[in-house]
């Protein structure tokens, strides 16, 4: 077992080496420009960014002509919001998101409301589910896009997209999903989900940094994108700039196996994760895990140990690569919004762990960091003053703190 | 973000973590911060009643490194001074000494602020004592 141990799997995942070896030959010998049609280079890489195209399209039940390649998932997240709301400004100027939103969509959001338009966003439930009655409340007669992600990049939980897809659908408006955290892990099937606008990404399912998708209907309805970036018209016009034909066709490759190997693959990490989680609450008292349960990523594990702060633990499993919802981790030093969506008190936010295991990862890893992780939690304890006076049985949330 | 060697060896081999009895008219304590700032900062002195030289210091802090690295060394700092000494401990000693970031430096000013709110606290203590004895001679 090699140390560093990397289970952050839901920040960027490593490249599959049979993603690399695909990519491999579309830096040099075929180096060729997509948009170049008169000679074979050119067309050489046309062939591979279609092949890819394809493997895109079927992992998710689409049309290869449905899908718009593009740098990542923040560029399709802005193009998709963006791109709706200018084409359809005539009809209205309502979008509805949720609090949960990775910042590509909620700052994307930001600035369409300095443009004039007007954005609801959807509180959580405690478990971490949007509130399907209170989206249907919330439509009116000017909403043109609803965006509710698929999975949570940190809590794993799974939104009911088929049951929103539909509500929408139902009222004439158009559904995007950033489907970044799914895509390839769950089966993602737009036709069935009833989406008309997804966005994913490469690096977040073993293929590379710097590439990712939008999925845009063409049928029942045709979803029409105005184009952010303008010039030569490539990706049927919604997207302008030379392919990154290397990276389309580390997407794809990455596409094909995650079709291939997802459900073997889901039991295996499931277990793993699960091993986790029970290691973890068999030895340890007070540990809070954050989010659905039920309806969650199989490889995600976000978890609270109250009375120590995220930072501090980090620090002290330094031989493991995880996140933390802590302020202290955080660039803004403001505790994780979507775990402070949640309704938790921002205590617990910063307690937060948030564990993702990937392909790479084995059960030897995992137990060694159950072992590290327990070891460190009550260590910690001991040094928290939280922690004794809970065992004391001070009430915390009665105490007059001297907030600074 | 890397920390230092001073840091990490106080998180690591934090010094004279503990507590003391908050009842003992000797001993001082203060509690800083707030759980859901995600800092909270609890130290102790037990002071000579006759040299009032701090003879004994402990620390409990739930925060993060940097945190818990400054109210260690605050602990290390205050034993042997005098109560108006400890007043005197800067929180850019405590920045300096373990090479803190500006990021950092809010866990400084909280040691700072334990150091003070437990010195007030024993001198509280001794001064309701002295009235209480005062009370009873007369």
């Amino acid at each position: 077992m090699k140390l560093p141990i990397y289970l952050d799997n839901h920040a960027t995942t490593p490249v599959d080496p049979r993603v690399l070896d695909a990519m491999l030959p579309y830096f040099q010998e075929l180096f060729g420009n997509a948009a170049s049609r008169n000679h074979s280079f050119g067309w050489e890489a046309e062939e591979a960014v279609e092949k890819a195209r394809k493997q895109v399209a079927n992992l998710v039940g689409a049309n290869a002509k449905e899908i718009v390649f593009t740098s990542g998932a923040t560029e399709s997240n802005n193009l998709a919001l963006k791109g709706v709301a200018e084409m359809y400004a005539e009809k209205g100027n309502h979008i509805i998101t949720a609090a949960s939103e990775h910042k590509a969509v909620l700052d994307t959001c930001k600035h369409l409301e300095k443009d004039g338009h007007r954005v609801t966003y959807l509180p959580l439930k405690a478990d971490g589910l949007i509130d399907l009655d209170m989206l249907r409340e919330s439509f009116t007669d000017k909403t043109i896009l609803v965006s509710i992600m698929y999975a949570n990049n940190e809590i794993g939980v799974i939104q009911p997209i088929r049951e929103i897809g539909r509500l929408c659908k139902e009222r004439g408006i158009l559904f995007h999903t950033d489907a970044v955290q799914a895509v390839g892990k769950v089966p993602v099937n737009v036709l069935q989900d009833n989406i008309d606008i997804m966005s994913l990404s490469g690096h977040k399912l073993y293929g590379p940094k710097g590439v990712g998708a939008l999925y845009v209907r063409r049928r029942n309805p045709r979803v029409q994108l105005t184009a952010q970036i303008d010039g030569g018209g490539h990706e049927r016009g919604m997207r302008s700039g030379t392919l990154n034909v290397p990276g389309i066709v580390g997407l794809g490759e990455a596409c094909a196996i995650a079709q291939r190997e997802m459900a073997e693959e889901t039991v295996r990490l499931q277990a793993m994760r699960d091993s986790l989680k029970d290691k973890l609450l068999s030895e340890l008292d007070e540990v809070f895990i954050n989010g659905s349960w039920e309806h969650r990523l199989p490889h995600n594990l976000n978890i609270s140990f109250a009375y120590v702060e995220g930072e501090s633990m980090l620090m002290g499993i330094n031989d493991i690569a995880v996140s933390s919802g802590s302020a202290c981790t955080s660039a803004t030093l403001e505790p994780s919004y979507v775990l402070k969506a949640l309704g938790m008190g921002d205590d617990l936010a910063h307690s937060s762990i948030r564990f993702g295991i990937g392909r790479f990862n084995t059960q030897e890893e995992v137990d060694y960091v159950a072992g590290r992780v327990i070891e460190v939690v009550k260590k910690l304890r001991e040094l928290s003053p939280l922690y004794e006076m809970a065992k004391e049985g001070v009430d915390l949330t009665k105490v007059q703190w001297t907030a600074h | 973000m890397a920390y230092s060697d001073k840091v990490l060896d106080h998180y690591n081999n934090p010094r004279n973590v503990g507590s003391m009895d908050k009842s003992s008219p000797d001993v001082g304590t203060g509690m800083v911060g707030a759980p859901e700032c995600g800092d909270v900062m609890k130290l102790q002195v037990k002071v000579n009643p006759t040299t009032g030289i701090i003879e004994d210091a402990k620390f409990k802090t739930f925060g993060c490194g940097s945190a818990i690295a400054s109210s260690s060394l605050a602990t290390e700092m205050l034993k042997g001074k005098t109560v108006d000494e400890a007043l005197e401990i800067k929180n850019t000693v405590i920045v300096n000494e373990l090479s803190l970031p500006p990021v950092k430096i809010h866990c400084s000013v909280l040691a700072e602020d334990a150091i003070k709110a437990a010195i007030t606290d024993y001198k509280n203590k001794k001064q309701q004592s002295s009235e209480k004895s005062e009370t009873v001679n007369a």
